[in-house]
């Protein structure tokens, strides 16, 4: 939120005492802040439900509804739970401090309110808003909206679950060599283009991206929301992404560049889907044989002389007419036991 | 020695964070906010209403900290722990000795804000 980010934030000051719902404003208005007022928790709740509140000050003695009732709802909001809470008051006994963090208030400031303690507590509260809504912003960027929906829900959790799927993976052929030729700068655009168009081909057709890296990529049909037509949403999307890279490289043609050429594996079965890593760094993919398959179909174009290579599950699963060619059983790198391998001509 | 109804160190603290003029008008919505404070504290005795009895209490409590009415915030702050039950038993009315010492404090509040 660039308003946090240049200091002034939108503030809620909740207190049924009007001397310290004055003053409490009044301080934070003196740091630059927008303040609104409430006077009871009901009113508080209310005007949180409107939006666009960046932290709350909230007392805990009130009529109506106190300090501890409007903790439980916003927990329970998830809309409402991001919100962070600087609790007020001289409510005494510890036994309250520790209800209000178990409740999930970020901070306790007793009353009377240093102002310098407040401002560093707004000021790291605030900052901390900002990189959640920034990690919420990288999740909806990288994750698309059906995992950061699914880890809305149920929450963050190692490990996975058995789904059917269909897998994708794709790179820019020569790619090294290609970035070694121009500047970093024009390669860096040239991935952005590159991205944006294969995302929308990949999102359009249901599927999810799972992992980027350098010019490949990893997608996903079939998790984490099941997809009835996981194969042929998949095949579909490969051929977008041939369709529209020559759409690219026409435009790249007339502004004197080099056309690039992308390969394209998919296998489809069983895998299992979740989030793998480490708590502090994890990812949404899949994993299983059909996954190293489908990257080591991808691999394989290149010796193929394809761009689109399919394994027997996908070339199985289609339910609408693709253009088909049978490659023959292939061994493939790291798999001991040759498969059948299709190549996608074109759509019929 | 007695101590003062308002600690002038908390008052020119209030003045010099929140503004001299700003400090005066809080001070003016203190002495309309607190007759009906301390009235709805006698409400809640004779009515036997604990929980509006502490909350009141808190809230004069606290603004007599922000004031540095430490006297009065010390009386309040007794209502507010102790509640209802003290009260029937103590001699003479605490109610009245709080009335009596806001009266000291609006006097010197009154006073500092227009100086």
């Amino acid at each position: 939120m660039p308003e946090i980010a240049r200091g002034t934030a939108q503030l809620l000051v909740v207190d049924d005492n009007k001397v310290n719902r004055l003053l409490l404003s009044r301080n934070l208005e003196l740091m630059g802040h927008r303040v609104t007022m409430a006077e009871n928790g009901r009113v508080a709740l209310a005007t949180l439900r409107h939006g666009g509140c960046d932290l709350v000050l909230l007392d805990i003695e009130m009529p109506e509804m106190d300090g501890f009732q409007v903790l439980e709802q916003i927990r329970g909001d998830l809309q409402l739970r991001d919100v962070p809470v600087l609790v007020t008051s001289s409510v005494e006994g510890l036994d309250n401090v520790v209800r209000c963090i178990e409740l999930g208030a970020e901070d306790y400031l007793p009353k009377p309110i240093n102002p310098v303690l407040l401002k560093a507590r707004i000021g790291a509260s605030l900052e901390k808003k900002r990189l959640r809504d920034q990690q919420k912003e990288l999740v909806r960027r990288f994750a698309t909206p059906e995992v950061a929906q699914d880890l809305q829900r149920s929450g963050f959790a190692l490990g996975g679950k058995r789904v059917s799927g269909s897998v994708l993976f794709s790179d820019i052929r020569g790619f090294t060599s290609l970035a070694e030729s121009q500047p970093p700068e024009e390669t860096i655009e040239l991935l952005n283009t590159y991205y944006t168009l294969m995302f929308d081909a990949i999102s359009g057709h249901g599927g999810i991206v799972s992992q980027i890296a350098g010019d490949g990529l990893m997608a996903i049909f079939g998790a984490p929301l099941p997809l009835a037509d996981h194969c042929d949403a998949a095949v579909r999307t490969a051929l977008e992404m041939i369709e529209l890279i020559e759409l690219f490289n026409a435009e790249r043609a007339a502004a004197g560049k080099p056309a690039i050429r992308i390969g394209v594996g998919i296998a489809s079965g069983e895998m299992v889907a979740g989030y793998t890593g480490t708590n502090e760094r994890a990812t949404y993919t899949c994993i299983g044989d059909t996954v190293n398959l489908a990257s080591r179909l991808e691999t394989h174009t290149k010796e193929a002389g394809r761009a689109v290579l399919i394994d027997a599950a996908t070339r199985a699963g289609l339910r609408t007419a693709v253009g088909v060619e049978p490659l023959g059983a292939v061994t493939v790198r790291g798999k001991t036991q040759a498969v059948d391998v299709f190549a996608v001509v074109s759509e019929v | 020695m007695t101590s003062p109804t308002i600690d002038r160190a908390t008052f020119a603290e209030l003045e010099q964070t929140a503004g001299a003029e700003f400090a005066g008008e809080l001070v003016d919505t203190f002495l309309a906010e607190a007759p009906i404070m301390l009235a709805e504290l006698r409400r809640a005795f004779d009515a036997g209403d604990a929980d509006a009895f502490r909350r009141t209490a808190h809230s004069l409590k606290s603004n007599g900290n922000t004031f540095g009415a430490c006297a009065f915030a010390a009386m309040a702050r007794e209502l507010e722990l102790g509640g209802m039950a003290p009260m029937q038993a103590a001699a003479g009315s605490p109610l009245d000795a709080l009335d009596a010492e806001y009266a000291r404090v609006a006097s010197a509040l009154t006073e500092l804000a227009r100086a």
